[in-house]
């Protein structure tokens, strides 16, 4: 399958205008051959457009793509033999059943009919659709499209997947069956190229991660490299119920020790490499004059990372989602 | 061999889930005898006039036949991002689109025979010359099927493909000879005719069934064939621009 020593996906300068607005700008990356690589970023920031220009769905105003070391850039049909793809939407057949669906796509990619039939049954069974199979698709409950959309991008066993937003949407369960589906297909060497706006879902995920915000990648690195500055961080959130003066400076200096920052949402966020001495420090800020009403521990991950490469906050980005029609399942 | 697969289940898949659907089934009988019996009866000319009156019904059964569907089925799984699968799969454009249109023209050309059963029970069809019938009614069919592309392509919503259907085809059952000869209309509007393809289909159809035609039939068969393949060509060179963004 693999050409040369060239990686399985290779990005170099990739740039997509809609009349005025630049929805991918300039923008490059490698995906190495097994590697689950994520793509990170809200709402409109350019995650689909870049997966539609991988696939051949969108053209591209600049730059360049390999797949494999196929050259798709002026021809995205000579690598989509290798390519699998599970879109953001259910794009299958409503007026057929699961098994015929999954059996389409199949012969869509030149596989016999013995042979789809029977990967048809053994992906039911997997994403625990057996009972629906022979059910019309426009039947289906929303994660059950979702489960039969993702079966129909693997039916062909791709070795390099996109999944645009795979657990968008759809109830917990399925989700958790999703990501279940995602690390072992990863496990068996399957390429993964993966969109989210869910961070949690990424950290958990993806080796390497990349942000992107307005068409923008403002950076790639591996998960666990992303997650460094954070790690073996004690952060303790505390409310305040009466948020009057600055006192920054005076808590400071009181606890030269720890690091204090007032989040978006009111709270103070104190951090410290030793962990953080709770009494002491509430006392100070109730002298102060301040109600604390909530002190709790908080785990740093990929999230503060994101916040603080971004500027963006996630809840912000999963709201923005569901508002769209997304829905959540975290 | 892959590409067959994937070409014969896309035709099969078509066929399937809208062309034997029993509604269409219905309509592929219905429309053409309607019009049959619309035809034979306002002619006012008897039995004698069937053979007449023939080519124009088989050729607006093809065109509406191949028309009606092709445009709505290809908007609609547009419209429901199914279109997008196939785009996906690893086959070219050309082959795509020959499957996608393989159904239409099937159906127009099974159409094509409702009026030419019910004329085998009223007239004498001896003198018919088949071979050139079936091969006409066969280039009929794709390059309606192809205009119907052409339309559905440059449309982006089912009632867009329906409303530029009806504004190619009604001007077509006029100004296509299938019930007024050509060479009867107004010589100011005559050549609009010629610059539509149905025209040279009719004309070998006239002559293949009365032997009434104004061009030579190798003529007539070289322009329906270079009208197909015209059609074809824009059809995709419109997708590849206003589908692939």
């Amino acid at each position: 399958m693999k050409s040369d020593n060239s990686p399985a996906i290779e990005v170099t300068g990739l740039t997509k205008r809609y009349a005025e607005v630049i929805a991918v700008n300039d923008i490059s990356f490698q995906v190495d051959h097994g590697e689950l690589f994520g793509f990170l970023g809200p709402n409109g920031a350019g995650k689909t457009t870049t997966i539609n220009m991988l696939t051949g769905l969108a053209r591209l105003d600049a730059g360049r793509i390999k797949i494999s070391g196929i050259d798709c850039t002026r021809n995205p049909k000579a690598a989509q033999h290798l390519t699998g793809i599970v879109p953001d939407e259910s794009n299958l057949y409503p007026e057929l059943t699961g098994f015929d669906n999954l059996c389409f796509c199949a012969a869509l990619y030149g596989i016999r009919k013995s042979e789809r039939q029977q990967r048809a049954q053994e992906l039911l069974e997997s994403f625990g659709l057996n009972d629906a199979a022979h059910r019309k698709f426009a039947g289906y409950s929303k994660g059950m499209k979702r489960k039969l959309t993702f079966a129909a991008g693997i039916i062909h066993q791709p070795p390099i997947l996109f999944l645009d937003e795979p657990t968008t949407g759809i109830d917990v369960g399925s989700a958790r069956q999703v990501r279940q589906i995602i690390a072992d297909l990863h496990r068996k060497g399957t390429t993964i190229f993966l969109t989210t706006h869910y961070i949690e879902e990424a950290e958990r995920l993806c080796e390497r991660i990349a942000f992107i915000v307005d068409g923008r990648i403002v950076r790639t690195d591996r998960t666990v490299d992303l997650l460094k500055p954070v790690k073996g961080k004690n952060v303790l959130l505390l409310s305040i119920s009466n948020t009057g003066a600055n006192l920054s400076k005076e808590i400071s200096s009181a606890f030269p020790e720890y690091q204090f920052q007032s989040t978006a949402s009111g709270q103070i966020r104190v951090e410290s490499v030793e962990p953080v001495n709770v009494g002491p420090l509430i006392r100070f800020l109730e002298e102060q004059g301040l109600q604390v009403t909530e002190a709790r521990r908080h785990l740093p991950s990929l999230e503060d990372i994101f916040v603080q490469v971004t500027g963006i906050e996630a809840g912000l980005m999963i709201r923005e989602k569901e508002k769209a029609g997304g829905g959540g399942n975290q | 061999m892959k590409r067959w697969i994937a070409f014969s289940n896309i035709f099969a898949k078509d066929m399937r889930a809208y062309y034997l659907k029993p509604p269409n089934v219905s309509w592929g009988i219905i429309f053409p005898l309607a019009w049959t019996g619309m035809f034979f009866i306002r002619s006012g000319m008897g039995i004698e006039s069937v053979l007449d009156l023939l080519p124009g019904v088989v050729t607006i059964s093809i065109l509406f036949g191949t028309t009606s569907l092709l445009s709505v089925t290809l908007t609609f799984e547009r419209r429901n991002r199914s279109f997008e699968r196939l785009l996906l799969a690893p086959i070219s454009l050309e082959v795509l689109m020959l499957a996608k249109t393989s159904g239409a023209i099937l159906f127009g050309v099974v159409n094509a025979f409702v009026p030419i059963v019910i004329a085998a029970f009223l007239t004498d069809m001896s003198g018919i010359a088949w071979s050139l019938v079936v091969p006409a009614i066969i280039l009929i069919g794709i390059v309606s099927t192809f205009l119907g592309l052409f339309i559905s392509v440059s449309a982006s919503e089912v009632f867009e493909a329906q409303t530029f259907s009806n504004f190619f085809r009604f001007p077509m059952i006029f100004l296509c000879g299938l019930f007024f000869p050509v060479l009867s209309l107004p010589i100011f509007v005559r050549w609009l005719s010629y610059i539509l393809p149905v025209t040279y289909g009719v004309d070998i159809l006239h002559g293949a069934v009365n032997g009434e035609h104004i061009m030579s039939f190798t003529l007539d068969f070289a322009i329906l064939g270079a009208f197909c393949i015209v059609l074809f060509l824009l059809s995709l060179l419109n997708i590849k621009r206003r589908w692939i963004i």
